[in-house]
């Protein structure tokens, strides 16, 4: 294998893939990024074995070949070679060595062969559809930070992304809970999304995605299975397996007959919230919301460290009501809303809360209250 | 300092009388003629005490039939279960706490064995620490027999120093609960927990600060709390056998050998123990285990015993109020080895279901055709009852099933334990009337 590429284009595609490399590895094969030059370029790919990503980028190839190495080492290298910098990559011989050259700079990389490289994206993939990228980004960013990383119910440890009868007809929709909040968010479903089954993207992979989806500004071209996702964000792939397990019936626990609504300004309750929770000790700690006529009451009471209290106007008619919800919670929620005010409904203080930007958005957020 | 005045030095146990000490290398009693004396120069000026009933099953089981007194009385299970409790009879034809049912018998074939009634046992448990916690509040217990006593400042509350009202307490349980303690009375707590050992039974034994470190040097280094088989062997190989060898050592020396340990050893071994009596120590977990007569490798035999010892726990959980978000499966091997597996960041449950379906996904992974002698099953990391089983949003089924287990529980507090059983218990090859298994109530401390 003879090859030479640009440093721009081959630091970009190893940034892409060997984030997918573990830092620490028992198979030495995992550790390394493939590399294959032939007519199409050349093209990158790393796996953890429960997801791939691979990339082409455009190469002057001399001589065809294929060979893997130290994915993190060859990515820190590249990055350490100068701007504008031509790099060729070649094997030969033996292949136990791979040299990287650029100007003056050579390095000798140890390499093991293409053939004990593993390959998880076999098999078919019958369902596919595009998904505008900004879409894809809405439905992973604003339900990514309800996933359970509680190893016992490994079901809620990703997004639920599934087609569905939506309200004002077929939508794609995500949902992911920890059990304490859900999110669950829709886009109009994209042609070829009926008949997908329903499946959990695991919570490193929607994590790559987010982050690949940054670079990317083509439509998402997603093909599934039950058991995989693919998705091409035009020269860069990903594929994961999915979670293989029932996402439990989230319809049932979105609260539908709440009806004390509590209406705020998002940023001013977020930042009230904010400050009240100063005084609580560790994470998790409960806010008391205590609801009257047009006036909300926020208060953190902290054993060890004292008490906050603020208070902030707001719209509410209801019945007065107090009620406890983890402080940080409420802003991870409000965090993710996008007007400027905040809808609550609430039914009691020990019922989950319905939380959105306005009635029947497409964001939809689920609380658990706490004790207080 | 408040030492023995000359004319009191004498105290006796049995009549508690107080007077100069009588002439003669072994001075009786003036009062009752009884040898069972207290002469000790700090006997007044120590108030931290070690209190442990002499073979406390044993005790109560002769108690309770007074035709055993004399008898050689083994209290333990099964063909295959071990001694729990030997009375002093049977230790003296060289039974032993621990020892395999069948040595003991071999070394004492006409001893009654009798199995272990634990209930009667903690009721008669919580009797004596009942009356531990009248002479002070600072009441340690360290297992269902033994605790820790601070008497320190209780002389004028009781009108007597700490080693008189000691005595007196000795003597009240034998006449109100009919068992024998044995006292060890010192400045902390493991010197007194020495001393009780040293004088058993009906003991009552004293170590004062001027003797303690001559005392500890001639002792073996295993009397140290923590010190166990494998560190005594750590030791011994670099020459360390009694504690003075500790004493001997620089600290450095010491940390070569004995590691992140030596700093304790070393004060230990100059009579220092910084820990204080520490009253009312929540449990840290409830499990509990058997052992079985047979050894078992299937999972589908094991798994209705599993479910058996869950309920239990689960039973106890609710008892006190408790949750746990931990839980740990204990298993023995034929060979003895003791696997232990856990799982922990559960939302906190008291459910017999929840408890078994953690540690039966352990277990699964652990059939592999090995044979077990024992399995257990403990929740750990407690917390407020009031916290269990709420349900979440992604698990609604868990309210259904605690309000099924509530219900069951009652109607099994009222018809008995047998009312309602699970399907998967009546998986027995044999019914668990037949005497199948032992079974051992566990719960650390």
């Amino acid at each position: 294998m003879k090859v030479t590429v640009e440093r721009a284009a081959l630091l970009k595609a190893l940034g892409h893939v060997h984030r997918v490399v573990e830092r620490r590895n028992t198979i030495p094969i995992l550790s390394n990024v493939l590399l294959r030059a032939d007519d199409g370029g050349l093209r990158l790919k790393a796996t953890d074995l429960d997801m791939e990503v691979t990339e082409t980028i455009v190469a002057d190839i001399a001589q065809p070949g294929a060979t893997t190495v130290p994915a993190h080492v060859i990515y820190d290298i590249v990055r350490k070679l100068p701007e504008g910098a031509q790099i060729s990559l070649e094997v030969s011989g033996d292949s136990t060595q791979m040299v990287l050259r650029s100007s003056r700079s050579r390095f000798n990389l140890q390499a093991l062969p293409e053939s004990d490289f593993p390959d998880i994206a076999a098999g078919e993939l019958p369902h596919a559809f595009a998904v505008p990228p900004g879409d894809f980004k809405r439905l992973i960013e604003k339900t990514q930070f309800a996933i359970s990383t509680e190893e016992t119910r490994y079901y809620l440890n990703g997004i639920y992304l599934h087609a569905i009868d939506g309200d004002d007809g077929p939508v794609l929709r995500a949902v992911a809970t920890d059990g304490h909040r859900l999110a669950r968010i829709e886009v109009a479903a994209p042609e070829g999304t009926a008949g997908m089954p329903g499946v959990i993207v695991p919570r490193k992979a929607v994590a790559e995605i987010l982050k690949l989806l940054e670079d990317s500004g083509d439509a998402v071209q997603v093909s599934l299975s039950p058991a995989k996702i693919r998705l091409d964000f035009g020269g860069v792939v990903l594929t994961s397996k999915l979670i293989d397990g029932t996402f439990p019936d989230y319809q049932r626990v979105i609260p539908a007959g709440n009806d004390k609504t509590l209406i705020v300004d998002r940023a001013e309750f977020a930042r009230s919230v904010d400050r009240v929770s100063t005084i609580s000790s560790e994470r998790g700690r409960a806010v008391k919301l205590s609801l009257t006529d047009g006036r909300l009451t926020l208060t953190v009471n902290n054993p060890d460290s004292g008490s906050a209290t603020e208070e902030i106007e707001v719209e509410y008619e209801a019945a007065a009501l107090d009620i406890g919800f983890n402080a940080r919670y409420l802003m991870d929620i409000t965090g993710q809303l996008d007007g400027d005010t905040a809808i609550l409904k609430l039914a009691d203080p020990g019922s989950p809360t319905l939380i959105q930007d306005r009635e029947g958005a497409a964001a939809l957020y689920v609380l658990m209250p706490m004790r207080v | 300092m408040a030492n023995a005045a000359p004319d009191r030095g004498f105290l006796c146990r049995d009549c508690l009388n107080c007077g100069p000490v009588p002439a003669g290398a072994r001075p009786r009693c003036t009062a009752c003629g009884s040898p069972r004396s207290l002469i000790h120069p700090e006997r007044d000026s120590l108030a931290i005490a070690h209190i442990d009933c002499d073979a406390f099953f044993a005790a109560v089981e002769k108690r309770e039939n007074p035709a055993l007194a004399d008898r050689p009385v083994i209290i333990g299970g099964g063909r295959r279960g071990v001694v729990s409790t030997a009375c002093y009879v049977a230790r003296i034809h060289g039974v032993r706490s621990a020892m395999p049912m069948f040595k003991a018998l071999e070394a004492c074939p006409d001893a009654v064995v009798i199995r272990p009634r634990m209930a009667l046992y903690a009721q008669v448990g919580r009797q004596v620490r009942e009356m531990m916690r009248a002479l002070t509040p600072l009441v340690e217990p360290l297992s269902i027999d033994e605790a820790f006593l601070d008497l320190g400042g209780t002389e004028r509350l009781h009108g007597a120093s700490p080693a008189l009202t000691l005595a007196r307490f000795a003597r009240q349980v034998e006449e109100e609960v009919g068992i024998s303690v044995s006292v060890g009375l010192s400045y902390n707590n493991f010197l007194a927990k020495i001393a009780s050992d040293r004088d058993k039974p009906r003991g009552f034994s004293i170590i004062g600060r001027a003797e303690a470190q001559v005392y500890l040097a001639g002792q073996p280094v295993g009397i140290l709390p923590g010190v166990g088989r494998v560190a005594q062997e750590r030791l011994a190989r670099a020459g360390i056998r009694r504690i003075g060898d500790i004493a001997g050592r620089s600290l450095p020396d010491l940390m070569r050998i004995a590691g992140n340990d030596a700093q304790r050893l070393a004060k230990l071994a100059r009579g220092e123990d910084s820990r204080r009596v520490e009253p009312e120590r929540a449990a840290k977990s409830v499990s509990n285990e058997t052992t079985f007569d047979t050894d078992i490798a299937a999972l589908e035999v094991l798994e209705p015993i599993l479910w058996e010892l869950a309920e239990k726990v689960a039973r106890r959980l609710r008892a006190g109020g408790i949750a746990g978000r931990t839980v740990v499966l204990k298993l023995k091997t034929r060979d003895f080895r003791n696997r232990t597996r856990t799982v922990s960041g559960l939302a906190p449950t008291q459910l017999a279901t929840r408890l078994y379906a953690a540690a039966r996904r352990l277990l699964v992974a652990e059939c592999d055709g090995t044979a077990f002698r024992l399995i257990g099953i403990g929740a750990a990391d407690l917390v407020d009852g009031a916290l269990a089983d709420q349900g979440d949003l992604a698990d609604s089924d868990v309210v259904r099933e605690k309000s099924r287990e509530t219900a069951i529980a009652t109607l099994r507090e009222r018809f008995g334990d047998t009312i309602v059983k699970r399907g998967i218990s009546l998986r027995h090859a044999t019914p668990p009337a037949a005497g199948g298994r032992r079974s051992d109530e566990g719960g650390e401390g």
